[in-house]
């Protein structure tokens, strides 16, 4: 599948990524109840929402870490179901968690192809160091060695190199988790280029993140949770600051249960 | 216009940044190395180093221990708990722990004697039954950690006492089976040696092989644009790889000659290394130890590397009991007790792979045994009583554990932790 294919075609008229009535509980914890998102490609959506609003658990759905206790997945219109990282992969989702997921004690190529290294019955070092060098270097990334190991780097190294490794089976669909919270100003402003490139070479994003100004210079869409609920779907460039914030804090009086969607933008790009 | 310029070796893909310190030729190496150690990126130093000193002052205390005969001595009395040591290193890598490798061995060593001598079962029989006992038990420990999430050191803990009761079963009435002298295995633990020969092209072909290995890996990154080390730097080791050798040969030689089972351990040594280096299996036990929630939620099968571990550390204790029973002549109820666990991990540790998963290496188990047996030997010769061996192995071990402590805060001042 690539991302490009289906551009401008017919197949842009179903979202490459719809969750239906998605339900999650931790013993007497509801984490997440009867949540919808729709991605269309070649859009970023923000998902946004507070502290313990369900995002990363819908994140964790979506990478098949958790299974769902209800509802229903589709991909280009297709159901399917999620119940490992292998299965997330092979759909086209790449994700990216908050805390990257990277091995310390190994090097840079090595985490490059976690999971996936080449090779038939070797591994195939030489192919995956010049990978990883072009890949690097189209993200004009700046990793001094890819042999050292990735304690050595930096926060900001770190997360390109967890950026980079998503993009290595150009996936449709990116998954991004608090991308920039631990990042300065001129990292931020590195990985949201990144999120744009993405998105104008036809991938749809998720960026989940609790900086409205990273959401407006990004997202094309706003999706907010509140306690686990769908609480709004918003064109970002319509709709003011003050209501999307409203709506993450819970103070715009949809939170008991009502149908997200009335409150929407209503938009598909 | 400009005919693409090939890039020259200076401008691997590899070594554009321009913060790169590039040192090269023979003087850069030796630089290079020296800048890793600083980082507290010791490698294999302290344990040569650790081997070194050990050797010349036994050799100083006792000449005998540096005779030919006595080294010769070495390298068998090495093979059995290197065998145990090399599974050790797997599970640490991983970051978990076997603790009943010792009983393991004892049962492997019950069965030798209960199959191969009171049963008559022929060799290769019992061999496999006693690597198929360790598989068993290894399987056992492994779905028991994934599926309990329990500790592996309380697993292997339980496990330690109930294969020490089975091993109580199997040679219990007696508490000893002799193994007669004339029976092959002990012959293959007591006697057989490389002709020597054999033992001088085998040498040959190690250091030929390194060479070949090195020069191939060369050439293939050389072929995808990527830094290669030279030719001198190839032979240069080869050299005196080979020089080594053959000297360690021709040295043991002008005695008993080079044991054969301390080749099978080698060789076993030698095919771990490649398979975690080199395979993806590897790859995936490295990604475990460092982050098993990142290994799982790449897609690595996290349950199929923590089985295969678990597996082949019983495997290779099972195999090392029969080694054990074999150089002892017996199996007995003895076998496997006292300080054969303890000396196994602390051979793996002191080898240089780490308590705490992700580092570490096959060798080690042979670096590790080296030091472990030299010192139990040497002390042997000076007639100190077993009291003062656990007192000083102890201490060694200690030792072992501070360096890699110290060196993982240098790591760490310079970001390498
Ligand atoms: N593994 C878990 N076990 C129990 N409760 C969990 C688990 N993961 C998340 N939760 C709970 O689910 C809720 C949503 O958490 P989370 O998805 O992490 O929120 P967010 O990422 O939006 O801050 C919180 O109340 C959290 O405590
Ligand atoms: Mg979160």
């Amino acid at each position: 599948m690539h991302p490009n294919d289906g551009r401008a075609t017919a197949a842009t008229a179903r979202p490459i990524l719809a969750l239906h009535g998605i339900s999650k509980a931790f013993g007497a914890v509801q984490a997440l109840r009867d949540v919808s998102l729709e991605l269309w490609a070649g859009e970023v959506v923000a998902l946004l929402g507070d502290n313990g609003a369900g995002k990363s658990t819908l994140v964790k759905i979506l990478a098949g870490v958790y299974s769902p206790d209800a509802g229903a997945i589709e991909i280009n219109g297709q159901p399917v179901s999620i119940t490992s990282p292998a299965d997330s992969r092979r759909h086209g989702l790449a994700i990216i968690y908050q805390d990257l997921a990277l091995c310390e004690n190994l090097d840079v190529v090595a985490n490059l192809f976690l999971g996936r290294a080449e090779g038939r019955l070797l591994l195939a070092e030489e192919s995956m160091e010049r990978q990883s060098w072009a890949l690097l270097r189209s993200l004009s990334a700046k990793i001094p060695s890819v042999r050292t190991p990735v304690a050595s780097l930096s926060g900001g190294q770190r997360q390109t190199v967890a950026i980079a490794r998503s993009l290595l089976g150009d996936p449709p669909i990116f998954v991004l988790d608090e991308p920039t919270a631990a990042l300065g100003g001129a990292q931020t402003a590195e990985v949201l280029k990144m999120i744009r490139q993405l998105r104008d070479r036809g991938h749809g994003v998720i960026v989940i993140t609790h900086n409205l100004a990273d959401v407006r210079a990004v997202a094309d869409r706003a999706v907010v949770l509140f306690l686990g609920r769908n609480n709004g779907i918003f064109d970002v460039r319509e709709v003011p600051p003050e209501t999307i914030v409203a709506a993450i804090t819970g103070l715009n009086g949809h939170a008991k249960g009502q149908p997200a969607e009335a409150s929407a933008g209503a938009s598909t790009p | 216009m400009k005919a693409p310029t090939r890039p020259s070796p200076l401008e691997a893909l590899d070594t554009t940044d321009e913060r790169l310190v590039l040192r090269r030729g023979a003087l850069g190496s030796l630089a290079n190395a020296l800048a890793r150690i600083r980082s507290g990126d010791i490698g294999t130093l302290p344990i040569i180093v650790g081997i070194v000193l050990v050797w010349a002052l036994f050799g100083i205390l006792n000449p005998v221990f540096v005779s030919s005969t006595n080294l010769g001595n070495l390298l068998v009395q090495s093979a059995s708990e290197g065998i145990i040591a090399l599974g050790i290193v797997l599970v640490l890598l991983v970051g978990e722990i076997d603790l009943s490798v010792g009983s393991m061995a004892g049962v492997g060593s019950s069965i030798l004697g209960v199959g191969f001598v009171v049963h008559g079962w022929p060799l290769s029989a019992t061999v496999a039954v006693v690597l198929a006992a360790g598989a068993v038990v290894g399987l056992a420990y492994g779905l028991v950690f994934i599926h309990f999430q329990v500790p592996s050191f309380v697993i292997t803990m339980a496990g330690l006492l109930a294969l020490l009761g089975l091993q109580l079963v199997l040679v219990g009435q007696t508490g000893s089976i002799n193994i007669p002298f004339s029976s092959s295995i002990v012959r293959f633990m007591e006697k057989d040696v490389l002709p020597h020969l054999v033992s001088y092209v085998a040498a040959a072909a190690i250091a030929a092989g390194y060479a070949g290995v090195s020069w191939a890996r060369a050439r293939r990154r050389a072929r995808a644009a990527l830094s290669s080390r030279s030719v001198a730097s190839i032979l240069v080791p080869s050299v005196a790889l080979l020089a080594g050798l053959e000297f360690a040969c021709w040295y043991v030689n002008r005695a008993g000659g080079v044991s054969d089972a301390f080749v099978v351990f080698a060789a076993l040594v030698a095919v771990m290394d490649f398979l975690l280096r080199r395979t993806h299996w590897g790859r995936a036990v490295y990604a475990v130890g460092g982050s098993r929630e990142a290994a799982r939620r790449a897609g690595i099968n996290v349950t199929a590397v923590y089985l295969s571990v678990f597996l082949l550390c019983a495997m290779f204790a099972s195999l090392g009991g029969m080694f054990l029973a074999g150089w002892l002549g017996a199996s007995s109820t003895e076998a496997g007790t006292g300080n054969v666990n303890l000396d196994a991990i602390a051979a793996a540790v002191i080898g240089g792979t780490s308590l705490f998963g992700g580092r570490g290496s096959a060798y080690s188990a042979l670096l590790g045994v080296a030091v472990i047996q030299s010192i139990a030997n040497g002390l042997d010769l000076l007639n100190l009583s077993s009291a003062q061996q656990f007192m000083i192995t102890g201490g060694v071990l200690l030792i072992a554990v501070i360096v890699d402590s110290i060196s993982q805060r240098a790591r760490r001042a310079h970001g390498r932790a």
